[in-house]
């Protein structure tokens, strides 16, 4: 049966026979579609109009952009290591190369990554080397090289490690942590925020109180105390950091627009007709406090990545690699002043992880615009 | 006024003892308890562990521990440091606690300052490349990896413009025979900027009093300015410890400088897009009929109204600077509480580390308190109420 025409019960007689002319026409104005189907054309209606706002955004678009680039560099790690990377040299914690480096033996080193000294060759070599020669010594960290049997588009760590797939492999993790945050504080801070609202009276006093107190807490200070009780890793930080994110702030602001819902017609329709109170929070509600909390996902993400990088940059946290920890290492390994003569080790990470709070917090904006016509250019 | 502070102090109370409970609990979440850390050595005898447990109360009921636990912190006494043994933590904690307020005073304030004036005035001249630099400047500062921003900085400036020294708060070099104590010369150093930060704002309370006029007010401030200032430097240059105090001052810049460009960046963005909201206001348009000059509208109409939300996002931003705070001592080795809480996680000094919970509780208490004397004195509605 094709849209837009009357609904007839569905007997084996109306399936067998040809349409009638009724059938073809149309019985008068009354169209019966079924009712997802108008909820899916209004939700494609107002996504096709936010889309529209949201496109005239431009830092909005280039966060987008961004967020696609990392998306395709999570996917590119397994299929990379599956098909052009060897598992021995280039897996993220196992691997191990170390690249042999040409140096010039010299009386004084004016540059590190191509120079050494004549004594430390002796020891290091043979002590029949003399100044101007030049050898060939594996190092590590490597700077990148482009060509050779096995390439380091971006060098190796202190420990042989190729840089760009501890890069590729934690934007996954960073991915992953980004959306448990963010799925949480949703889930949390829509809850609180209509059940306050709806409700009212003391329940909505209780949870305000405790969410001004969540707004208050210290997070990383607390998170670094619990990370010395407990083993923190991944999920949990995720589920932690949404849990105080989504019971603090979001809760507050969700429930300041459940407010001015919960006065509108069709609530009280819903409950003349029926429906009761969870009934009404859960599919009268939250649907409409819904579009808000997206926003607040984008900063909760941003948040929760530089959480998660700090912890694992003072090495707290339980996981096996993430953006945080290769500046953990680069850091513990004594490179935090090498600047630009190690660029590889410290650089990569750290704008990886602030391009990508960034994204997040441009599309937040963004959509910051969409719902808050006031900001928008004039 | 009075009603509505002793309501908030009753309410901050409220919330710091909720707050001391979740530190206790964490403490009882933890595997085993603190006289495993006490007697690790399996020679020592089992009767000796439970004779300190039995003098340490923990044999006790749950519910009388957390009491004395409640009791023992308002007493001041927060147990004895693991890692500096015969310390107690307290005395741990007032060593380390002027270097983090005034690290995190200053950086706050500044970035506040700043981050205020700035935005105000990129809202004001709306739409230009001013204005995109600065946007894309302040989002960058505030979505930057703040950890490796310090890095940076600190390899920068510190390093190869040297143009501050690398981190810690003194050099050795400078300080050695010294007559002065470190410790005592920074606690002056605090004071007489608290006495100047006190002369400008009393004094610039009675110019705005007495002023007939918007220009002489101006140049009253400008005056009130450079006295307090100066008589600062004019202390410290007559004072005989002033190389020593000037050591102190620099190892201080570049981590108050670094701390406060993240706060600035988010304090800018915030005034902006507040100031844009208020300039739509009916009010503004009045005023502007009324024919007064620009600036009159910018800084008396629109700026004190758009000043509202920013001081709200301060309190939100409260336990973010403190987050800062841990990374910026980190990173430049400060002697502070953060490097104190990271130490003490290192080596598993429970006590140090708890106590340093629960006094960044009473830190962002207390700002949020600041913050909130200042919301009602700057937006009588609440004051009313």
């Amino acid at each position: 049966m094709s849209v837009g025409q009357p609904v007839k019960p569905e007997t084996d007689e109306t399936l067998h026979t040809s349409p009638s002319i009724d059938e073809l026409v149309g019985t008068g104005p009354v169209v019966a579609t079924p009712l997802w189907r108008v909820r899916l054309r209004l939700m494609r209606r107002s996504l096709g109009q936010n889309w529209a706002l949201f496109r005239e955004n431009k830092m909005g678009m280039v966060g987008l952009v961004l967020i696609a680039m990392f998306a395709l560099m999570a996917i590119s790690h397994p299929i990379l290591m599956a098909t052009v990377w060897d598992p021995a040299i280039y897996h993220p914690l196992r691997g191990h190369h170390a690249v042999v480096q040409e140096f010039t033996i010299v009386e004084e080193v004016t540059d590190e990554t191509t120079q050494i000294e004549l004594n430390e060759a002796r020891i290091r070599l043979n002590p029949f080397v003399d100044v101007g020669e030049v050898v060939r010594i594996p190092t590590q960290p490597a700077p990148p090289t482009l060509t050779g049997e096995y390439p380091h588009l971006l060098g190796t760590d202190n420990q042989g490690r190729d840089i760009l797939s501890q890069l590729l492999f934690s934007t996954r993790a960073a991915f992953f942590l980004g959306v448990v945050a963010a799925l949480t504080s949703v889930v949390i801070a829509t809850t609180v925020g209509s059940v306050a609202a709806y409700f009212g009276g003391w329940i909505d006093g209780g949870l305000m109180r405790f969410a001004d107190l969540i707004l208050l807490m210290p997070i990383l200070p607390l998170l670094i105390v619990m990370s010395a009780a407990m083993e923190i890793n991944m999920v949990m930080l995720g589920v932690i950091i949404g849990i105080l994110n989504g019971f603090g702030g979001v809760a507050i602001v969700l429930k300041s627009q459940a407010l001015s819902i919960k006065v509108k017609a069709f609530i009280d329709a819903a409950k003349v007709a029926g429906g009761g109170d969870w009934h009404v929070i859960f599919r009268h509600i939250v649907p409409n406090v819904l579009p808000l909390t997206f926003l607040y996902m984008m900063f909760g993400i941003t948040e929760a990545i530089a959480i998660e990088a700090t912890l694992s940059f003072f090495g707290l946290l339980n996981v096996e690699m993430s953006w945080g920890l290769m500046i953990h290492f680069a850091q513990a390994n004594g490179y935090l002043l090498s600047g630009t003569t190690y660029w590889w080790l410290l650089f990569p990470a750290g704008l990886a992880v602030t391009f990508m709070a960034f994204a997040f917090f441009l599309v937040g904006r963004g959509m910051d615009e969409v719902v808050n016509p006031r900001l928008r250019a004039r | 006024m009075t009603r509505f502070l002793a309501r908030r102090l009753v309410q901050m109370a409220v919330l710091f003892v909720v707050f001391l409970t979740i530190v206790w609990l964490l403490l009882q979440a933890m595997p085993g308890d603190i006289t495993n850390t006490m007697v690790g050595n399996p020679d020592i005898p089992p009767e000796v562990r439970m004779d300190i447990r039995e003098r340490l109360g923990l044999d006790r009921p749950l519910w009388q521990q957390y009491l004395t636990y409640l009791v023992n912190f308002f007493r001041g006494e927060w147990g004895v440091s693991f890692s500096r043994y015969p310390q107690p933590v307290s005395n741990v904690i007032w060593a380390a606690l002027p270097r983090t307020l005034v690290l995190f005073l200053t950086a706050t304030l500044l970035a506040f300052w700043m981050g205020f004036k700035s935005g105000k005035l990129i809202a004001w001249g709306r739409g230009g490349t001013t204005e995109q630099t600065f946007i894309v400047g302040g989002v960058f500062l505030q979505t930057v990896f703040y950890p490796w921003f310090a890095i940076v900085m600190m390899w920068l400036f510190g390093f190869y413009l040297g143009w501050f020294p690398i981190g810690r708060f003194i050099t050795a070099q400078v300080w050695q025979g010294s007559p002065f104590n470190a410790n005592d010369m920074f606690e002056e150093l605090i004071v007489t900027a608290f006495v100047a930060a006190l002369v400008y704002t009393i004094g610039r309370q009675v110019v705005r009093r007495l002023a007939t006029s918007v220009v002489w007010e101006g140049r009253f401030r400008s005056l009130l300015a450079l006295v307090s200032v100066g008589g600062l430097v004019l202390y410290w240059y007559l004072h005989p410890g002033r190389t020593y105090a000037a050591d102190i001052v620099h190892h201080l810049m570049l981590p108050v400088i670094t701390l406060g460009l993240v706060t600035f960046g988010a304090t800018m963005l915030l005034t902006r897009s507040a100031m844009l909201e208020t300039l739509e206001d009916d009010y503004i348009l009045t005023a502007r009929a009324k024919g007064l000059p620009d600036k009159a509208i910018r800084d008396r109409h629109a700026a004190r109204n758009a000043m509202l939300p920013v001081t709200t996002s301060l309190v939100l931003s409260l336990a973010f600077v403190i987050g800062g705070g841990i990374v910026t001592e980190f990173v430049f080795s400060w002697p502070g509480m953060g490097s104190l809480l990271l130490e003490a996680i290192r080596v598993s000094d429970i006590p140090l580390a708890a106590a340093i919970l629960a006094m960044t509780g009473v830190l962002a208490l207390f700002g949020h308190l600041v913050a909130d004397i200042l919301y009602s004195v700057l937006d009588p509605r609440i004051r009313i109420t």
